[in-house]
């Protein structure tokens, strides 16, 4: 039994179908990720599993229990976080989760008790009366993930939990997330970060316009696509015949090559190196050139022939 | 038309909503208090110097009962126009809300609750004021509250419908210049209207708060009728026909 079973999901509204019969599971126990660009369909995707959304056709089925059936159930299970903070302004940081937890029935002794430990993991004990306003974006951001657990859920959603946090406190939460998971949570992840992707999914699937481009381990992904690294090449004079020549010259060391905008990304076979060595003899002159290692966001260029941003 | 999916969870949303309010319910109930009072004074005591008698009665002992009722109204409408728009689109409370066990249609009725609370609560609290001021004689007065209750839920989806056809800041002015003060002015709490043309009367029999504006006034001077059953009955009839649609309207803003 998987926590999310989708097949044939597909949601239209306002005459467009923002997801296109995709099929995927999530297994218990990891952390699975939608990676994609804004608009691509995941945000419609995680709304469909809290059920928020209608589902237009196809099957979904949450924690065991069809969404269209049993709504109420499954939401007692799940723990949200959704894109946008939407705290409750009128309360302070501690009745933020006592209120949220009558929602689910907790008891007032166990709300109590599982809110303060909460405070404490997110390191927001010490604002435990302060206005939400008060606080700061990556402080709001742990509070909201905070209240999502106030229900010991079994699978947490989480719609693009760090976008719009500084570097630092968006490595808070990422640090929280992996205790999260350590304890066991299955999480589910939305974001259009590859970094946040690679650091915290186990599996993940590419996500753009409405469909499932490709399913796998992140590291596995960027194998089967790319290989281990990647040569950017920025060449002075984009022309035709300067990038022919690059690849003629190049052409055997390499998978494959990908041409977007003003760069060429060269995809090697074995080492970067030798391919760096074939190029700094060629005639050119180039404008940059780059060995790094290769990473998901690789992979969605060539799966979509764009960049993740967009 | 959905059945209603509500459940006993709309409580715990009406509790959140009691909880803000108690926290601020001194600044909250000094505003809605000193408006009335103003009327009150100006009009019942100012005014009503001039005025003769109105339908056998001195003037302040007329005007203060359709106070109640117009405070009771002005109240809810406040709360389920201005109020209900904050917390659904800029406080995104709703959303939040959603996403526990709490159903849409819980969320809605809760809404509606807390009007009906704010109906009853400011109208009670005039009531009493009026009470010490010696102008309520009947202890009929003491249905004066569940009446208020009535009027209050149905104000309350009155608004809740207004909010989910004109979901913006804006448009909440045209409601209440366009509705709530002609409603004010032409349902019987300044003057009877019997002195205005037939046509009048016959709108204003369509206006909620002339039927509540009866109810409460004959109850404090204790002028019961069986007409009055009447007008309790237009008010609870029409606001459970009103609610599926108050629901159906709202809904469609949150659920996509």
């Amino acid at each position: 039994m998987d926590a999310v079973v989708a097949e044939k999901l597909t949601k239209e509204y306002n005459g467009k179908v923002a997801v296109r019969g995709i099929y995927f599971r999530v297994h218990y126990r990891e952390c699975f990720g939608f990676l994609g660009p804004n608009g691509a369909g995941k945000t419609t995707t995680v709304n469909m599993i809290y059920c928020l959304s209608p589902v237009t056709s196809g099957k979904l089925t949450v924690l065991g229990m069809d969404v269209r059936k049993h709504p109420r159930e499954i939401k007692s299970r799940l723990g949200v976080v959704p894109q946008e903070n939407n705290l409750d302004p009128d309360l302070k940081v501690l009745q933020n989760l006592l209120v949220y937890a009558n929602y689910f029935r907790i008891p007032p002794a166990t709300a109590r008790s599982r809110a303060l430990e909460l405070l404490e993991f997110f390191d927001l004990a010490d604002r435990a009366g302060e206005k939400v306003d008060r606080l700061s974006g990556g402080m709001k951001r742990r509070l909201t993930i905070a209240r999502a657990l106030i229900n010991n859920p079994e699978l947490v959603i989480l719609d693009e939990p760090t976008t719009g946090l500084d570097p630092q406190a968006r490595h808070l939460v990422w640090q929280r997330l992996r205790r999260l998971k350590e304890r066991g949570v299955t999480l589910l992840l939305t974001t259009h970060y590859l970094e946040e992707a690679s650091q915290l999914c186990d599996r993940l699937v590419i996500m753009d316009r409405g469909e499932i481009l490709e399913e796998g381990k992140p590291g596995e992904l960027v194998a089967r696509h790319i290989g281990q690294e990647v040569v950017e090449v920025g060449l002075e004079q984009m022309e035709e015949a300067a990038t022919a020549l690059v690849v003629e010259r190049t052409g055997h060391l390499l998978r494959e090559h990908l041409e977007v905008g003003d760069n060429l990304f060269l995809f090697p076979r074995e080492k970067g190196q030798a391919v760096l060595q074939a190029l700094q003899d060629l005639p050119l002159r180039f404008s940059h050139l780059l060995l790094r290692p290769a990473t998901l966001e690789d992979v969605f260029l060539k799966l979509t022939g764009r960049g993740l941003q967009a | 038309m959905r059945f209603p999916d509500v459940s006993p969870l709309v409580w715990q949303v009406l509790r959140r909503h009691l909880i803000v309010f108690s926290r601020n319910w001194v600044t909250n109930l000094t505003f809605n208090f000193f408006e009335p009072l103003l009327y009150i004074t100006a009009l019942g005591v100012g005014l009503g110097a001039y005025v003769q008698d109105m339908e056998g009665l001195p003037y302040l002992h007329y005007l203060a009962p359709g106070l109640v009722a117009s405070s009771a109204m002005f109240a809810t409408t406040y709360e389920c126009t201005y109020g209900t728009f904050v917390r659904m689109e800029f406080q995104k409370t709703f959303h939040a809300m959603v996403a526990t066990p709490v159903s849409i249609d819980d969320v809605i009725v809760a809404e509606i609750l807390y009007g009906t609370f704010k109906s009853v609560l400011y109208g009670t609290v005039i009531l009493l004021v009026i009470l010490v001021l010696g102008l309520v004689t009947s202890p009929w007065a003491l249905l004066v509250p569940p009446v208020l209750a009535v009027a209050g839920f149905l104000f309350a989806i009155l608004s809740m419908i207004w909010t989910g056809l004109v979901p913006n800041m804006e448009n909440f002015n045209y409601f209440f210049s366009l509705i709530m003060t002609p409603l004010f002015l032409f349902s019987g709490v300044f003057f009877p209207l019997s002195g205005l043309p037939k046509i009048m009367q016959d709108l204003a029999w369509l206006s909620p708060l002339y039927h509540v504006v009866n109810l409460v006034r004959s109850l404090v001077l204790g002028q019961v009728h069986p007409g009055l059953l009447g007008d309790f009955l237009w008010l609870s009839v029409l606001a459970a026909v009103l609610f599926p649609l108050s629901l159906k309207l709202i809904r469609r803003l949150i659920i996509k």
